[in-house]
């Protein structure tokens, strides 16, 4: 175990170094003061108002960039290490593949997921301040949503990575994949669903197939779903699913989900040849 | 020691080691050279553990380096050609070395002082930031420190001042005993006083192999 928390801790180390996490945190913390100063939390625009404003708007834009962020930050951690030789000094040392790769897993994890947690924190706490009410449904079910989203990127990314040797070639698929799953939220399924060549069935198994559709729907689950914000495909979502069940489905599956690619790239990691 | 018993490994089309046999044993320094793409760093990462060969079998101290990558790993020291753009600082690396190797930290220092490297100077660096000399030299102290029983060379001295050259050759000599030292050079007069045993590989084959 000693190997795994030291691989985590060093990834965690080098990644806070690194001038993409310095991007990273500014953009999702900027989000949140330009929200501020905007004047989000004093507007009330389809029904919303105050820090829950601020924190829909927060999680919708969220849910585009962030899994393109983690993404490309992630899907060289270790091809680029193959690539550029630091694989092959590292690996001669006694440390066992599951402890290498879990270990980078738990580190990057940890890079990805704060930035975003502490933007919504650092909300919280300045609207309490300024005298909002805070919504913690909302704010732990976005914590939830975006453990779950994190994971499921994070998963995809390590995939990606254990199999493909150079980096440019990873960073082509991660962004192929990003566009794919955005092409399949609602503006992709509604043009489906007007052709009317296929049942509506298979464009909710679609849509909850997607993990970015699921966190969107989940992501407005929580206000009024006759909302037309949400769009037809959420619309049908929430009506066929009760809430609570979707919300379990909205963290559940994406972890499960993004686990499974890791596990699947651990074993391709395992299989073959490392250098 | 290290068994290479009739290992072929091949990358698409290209055969990178050919029915490749041969015995390394305690007390050997083995210089192993041969013209670029001709298959010694194949045969070392064979070694490693890295490659799953298409036929064959490595073995050190009987161990599968693949399957028992962390026995096997514990004794073996190995410093490749260039030394990669590892972006921990000195001392992180260090910790990486002194937990996964059980390798003793002072040693460390006591080697890089030897090959008249300041660590403490330069704990905080990031170590890719460190010039190509010193990270090499770096690299040399780890691997003496962790008191392998298999040492592998890639090209050690590339980086090398004379002087620091010297420094590594003198910290060899103090350390062969009992081992298995693997140099893969260009340059066979610089191991000259080093190595007991030369190979020759070329094509994916061994096509000489002396002993002096």
């Amino acid at each position: 175990m000693k190997n795994l928390y030291l691989i985590a801790y060093l990834d965690l180390k080098e990644s806070i170094r690194a001038k993409w996490f310095l991007v990273y945190s500014l953009v999702f913390g900027g989000l949140i003061a330009l929200f501020f100063i905007a004047g989000v939390t004093e507007s009330q625009v389809m029904g919303f108002s105050g820090l829950s404003r601020l924190l829909l708007m927060y999680i919708q834009i969220t849910i585009v960039i962030l899994p393109i962020f983690i993404l490309i930050t992630t899907v060289r951690s270790i091809s680029g290490d193959r690539d550029s030789h630091i694989l092959e000094y590292m690996l001669s040392f006694p440390i066992s593949l599951k402890q290498y790769y879990w270990g980078k897993i738990i580190g990057r994890f940890i890079t990805v997921y704060l930035p975003v947690v502490f933007a919504m924190i650092i909300a919280v706490i300045y609207g309490a301040f300024k005298g909002a009410a805070i919504p913690w449904d909302i704010f732990f079910l976005y914590t939830g949503l975006l453990f779950a989203m994190s994971a499921t990127f994070l998963g995809i990314a390590f995939f990606i990575s254990s199999f493909v040797k150079s980096s440019e070639v990873a960073l082509g698929i991660a962004f192929f994949i990003w566009i794919f799953l955005l092409a399949f939220i609602d503006i992709a399924l509604i043009s489906l669903m007007m052709q009317e060549r296929f049942s509506e069935g298979l464009i909710i198994t679609i849509a909850l197939l997607n993990p970015m559709e699921i966190f969107r729907v989940a992501a407005i689950s929580l206000f009024d779903p006759q909302l037309t914000v949400m769009g037809p495909v959420a619309y049908y979502i929430l009506d066929s699913v009760s809430q609570t069940m979707f919300v379990l489905l909205a963290i559940g599956y994406p972890l499960v989900l993004g686990m499974g690619f890791a596990y699947l790239g651990y074993k391709i990691f395992e299989k073959k040849d490392l250098v | 020691m290290i068994q290479i018993s009739h290992v072929t490994k091949k990358f698409g089309q290209n055969i990178s080691l050919d029915n490749v046999s041969c015995e390394f044993k305690k007390n050997e320094s083995i210089a192993l050279m041969g013209a670029n793409g001709a298959g010694k760093t194949t045969l070392i990462r064979s070694i490693l553990g890295y490659y799953h060969p298409d036929a064959g079998e490595v073995l050190i101290n009987g161990l599968n380096p693949v399957k028992n990558r962390v026995d096997v790993l514990s004794h073996i020291s190995f410093v490749p050609q260039l030394p990669p753009p590892i972006k921990l600082s000195i001392d992180e690396l260090i910790q990486y070395v002194c937990v996964s190797a059980d390798v003793d930290k002072e040693l460390v220092k006591h080697y890089a002082n030897e090959m008249k490297l300041d660590i403490n100077a330069n704990l905080s660096k990031s170590f890719f930031k460190l010039s190509g000399g010193m990270k090499q030299k770096l690299l040399i102290a780890i691997s003496l420190a962790k008191k392998s029983d298999i040492i592998i060379y890639d090209e050690p001295t590339a980086n090398l001042d004379p002087k620091a050259r010297d420094d590594f050759y003198r910290l060899l000599k103090q350390n062969e005993q009992e081992k298995v030292l693997l140099f893969v050079t260009h340059r066979l007069e610089e191991v000259k006083d080093l190595v007991n045993r030369q190979i020759y590989m070329d094509m994916g084959k061994i096509v000489s192999d002396e002993r002096f």
